[in-house]
C-alpha cells in the first residue's frame, strides 16, 4: 500500500531517517516547526528550511482520551478510538516541537525521557496509507 | 486621565436557555446593570460589546432602544470581556466620554470548543493530527507544573470541589451540585491528569458592567467600586501557549504574568492588599497556576494552601468566590465581565451566603485564554 503524509512540508518523505522541517531566521537565529515566512521574534523575512534533530527530550506531556470533533481526521469513530499521547519535546538545543507519543499510558510516561521521531500510521484513504509523525519513547 | 468607577452590574444567569437568544440575554444584562446604577439606557453615550458566538452584539440596541450610539463590537479569545472592558474603560480615561457600558454574551454549543486552527495562526495539519484542543494545553501544562513543584492530583480536585461548592451558593451557577473529591478524581480522564469534572464547559450567559467617570459616579450610587487598573498581553517569544505547534527552548513566563504586573503597578496595589479573587480556572489546574502567576503565592504553594482551606470563601486568600468557571461554566463574551459582577457584589457587601468576611476593600480579576492572552483588572472600594 503507498504511503502519503498527513500534510505537506511537515517531515522528509520518503525517507529512511525521516527529520522534521522547519525553519530558521538568518537574523537573530530563532526556529519555528512547520516553516513560516518571518520571524516570530524579530520580524525579519530572512527565513531558511531547517531539517530538526531526530531525538530529543519529553519536556511536557498529556493524553487525549476523548475522540477530537472535526478538523480532527483521523477517521476513528467513538467506537474505534484509541487515547494517544501528546507531549512537548525539546529537539537538540534548538527547538520543542508538540507531537504525538506513541504511548499514552500514564504510568510509562515521564518529564526528561529521551524520544525518538518515528512515522506511524494515521488512517487509510481508498488504497492509500496516510501517515503522521510521532514521538517513541527510547 | 481621569479615574473609572464601576457603578453598575448585571449578570444574566449561566446555563443552558433553550432558544433563548444571545443578544437576549445581553440586553437583560444590560438592563440589570442600569437598574442597579438608578441610570437609564439614554445615559449611556457608548459601548463595548463582547462575544465569540454572535457577530453583531450591538444588536441589543434593538432591543434597549436605537439610540444612535458608539457600539463597537470586541472578540479576543477567552480574554473578550477582560477587551471589552478596558476599551469602555479607556474611553472614560481619555475624557472622551462619562458613562459606558461593557456587555458580553454568548451562546455556545455543547462539548469542548473546536474552530479552524488557522484562524489562530496554527498549521491546518494541526487540527486534523488531533492536537488543537485547548483541554490538552492545559493538561501538558498542569501536568508539567505538579512534577516541576510537587502537586498532586487530589489537589486538583479540591480546587474543584471548592468551585462546585461555591456554586451551590450562587443563584445565578449553572453547576448547583456539590461534587465530592473522589467522584471529580474518578470521573472520566480527559487530558492526564485532569479528568472531567475539572473542566469548566461552555454554555450560554451574559453580563454587563455600567463604568463612568469617578468624579460623577456619586450621581448614581453611594457605593462606586473604582476601577484601579486593567491590563492585556499577548504571549511573548518563548512563552508555550494554547495551539502551539512548537515552543522556543529559552521559556518565557505565561502573558498573565506581564499583565498581572502591569495591572499592579499601575493600581499602586500589591498581592497582599486583594480580598477577593476571581481567576480563571478554564480547568482546575490553570486556577493553581494562575494563583502564582498572578503573584498570590509562590509555586508549589498551592499544595498546602488548597488543604488549609485558604481559597475557600471564609480563608485568606478567596479565589472564585461564586463557583468560578467550573460552576458556572464559560460563555466565552460574559465570563470576564460575571468576574467583575462578582468582586462588585463582593467589595459592596452583596453577595449573600457567599459573602466574604471581613469587608474586603479590594478585588481582582484575571482571564487567560487562546491563543495566548491575558487580563487582568484590579478593583477597590
Amino acid at each position: 500500500m503507498p504511503t502519503v503524509p498527513f500534510a505537506p512540508d511537515v517531515f522528509t518523505w520518503p525517507a529512511d531517517e525521516p527529520q522534521l522541517i522547519g525553519s530558521r531566521c538568518g537574523v537573530c537565529a530563532a526556529v519555528t516547526f512547520p516553516e513560516q515566512p518571518s520571524c516570530p521574534r524579530c520580524g525579519s523575512v530572512e527565513m531558511a528550511r531547517r531539517l530538526f534533530p531526530r531525538r530529543g527530550t519529553l519536556i511536557a506531556w498529556t493524553t487525549q482520551e476523548f475522540l477530537p470533533k472535526a478538523p480532527y481526521a483521523g477517521g476513528e469513530t467513538q467506537e474505534t478510538f484509541k487515547p494517544f499521547g501528546v507531549g512537548l519535546v525539546q529537539l537538540g538545543d534548538e527547538i520543542r516541537v508538540e507531537g504525538r507519543l506513541t504511548e499514552s499510558d500514564p504510568e510509562k510516561l515521564h518529564s526528561g525521557g529521551e524520544v525518538e521521531l518515528t512515522i506511524i500510521p494515521f488512517r487509510e484513504d481508498g488504497d492509500t496509507q496516510v501517515v503522521t509523525f510521532a514521538f517513541k519513547p527510547v | 486621565m481621569h479615574d473609572v468607577a464601576i457603578i453598575g452590574v448585571g449578570l444574566h444567569p449561566f446555563g443552558r436557555f433553550g432558544t433563548k437568544s444571545a443578544i437576549q440575554m445581553g440586553a437583560e444584562a444590560i438592563r440589570l446593570a442600569l437598574a442597579d446604577a438608578g441610570a437609564e439606557w439614554k445615559d449611556v453615550q457608548f459601548a463595548f460589546g463582547g462575544s465569540f458566538e454572535v457577530d453583531n452584539p450591538d444588536a441589543v440596541v434593538g432591543l434597549l432602544g436605537r439610540t444612535g450610539i458608539p457600539f463597537m463590537d470586541v472578540y479576543n479569545g477567552c480574554a473578550t470581556a477582560a477587551t471589552a472592558l478596558e476599551m469602555t474603560a479607556d474611553g472614560i480615561r481619555a475624557g472622551k466620554y462619562e458613562l459606558g457600558v461593557a456587555v458580553g454574551m454568548d451562546k455556545h454549543g455543547t462539548g469542548a470548543f473546536t474552530s479552524d486552527p488557522t484562524y489562530y495562526g496554527a498549521p491546518s495539519w494541526y487540527g486534523e493530527n488531533g492536537q488543537f484542543l485547548t483541554t490538552k494545553f492545559f493538561g501538558m501544562k498542569i501536568n508539567r507544573y505538579m512534577h516541576d513543584f510537587g502537586i498532586t492530583s487530589r489537589t486538583l480536585a479540591r480546587v474543584a470541589a471548592k468551585n462546585y461548592r461555591n456554586g451551590v451558593l450562587n443563584p445565578n451557577a449553572f453547576r448547583r451540585t456539590a461534587i465530592e473529591e473522589d467522584e471529580i478524581l474518578n470521573s472520566k480522564m480527559l487530558n492526564y491528569p485532569l479528568t472531567q469534572r475539572m473542566f469548566c464547559s461552555p454554555d450560554e450567559g451574559a453580563a454587563a458592567v455600567l463604568l463612568c467617570r469617578a468624579d460623577i459616579a456619586h450621581r448614581y450610587t453611594s457605593t462606586p467600586v473604582f476601577l484601579r487598573a486593567t491590563a492585556l498581553r499577548t504571549r511573548r517569544y518563548g512563552a508555550y501557549e494554547v495551539h502551539s505547534s512548537w515552543a522556543a527552548v529559552d521559556e518565557d513566563v505565561a502573558p498573565t504574568v506581564y499583565a498581572s504586573r502591569a495591572a499592579y503597578e499601575t493600581a499602586g496595589i500589591g498581592p497582599e492588599d486583594v480580598g477577593v479573587i476571581q481567576l480563571q480556572d478554564t480547568d482546575a489546574g490553570a486556577e493553581i497556576m494562575h494563583m502564582s502567576e498572578n503573584g498570590f503565592c509562590a509555586d508549589g504553594d498551592q499544595e498546602k494552601l488548597l488543604a488549609e482551606g485558604a481559597t475557600e470563601i471564609g480563608g485568606r486568600l478567596p479565589v472564585n468566590t461564586d463557583g468560578g468557571l467550573i460552576a458556572n461554566g464559560e460563555p466565552i463574551g460574559a465570563s470576564g465581565l460575571r468576574q467583575v459582577h462578582e468582586i462588585v457584589r463582593q467589595l459592596r457587601g452583596q453577595a449573600g451566603d457567599r459573602q466574604v468576611p471581613g469587608n474586603p476593600k479590594v478585588g481582582y480579576s484575571q482571564l487567560y485564554g487562546a491563543p495566548g492572552t491575558a487580563g487582568v483588572a484590579i478593583m477597590s472600594l
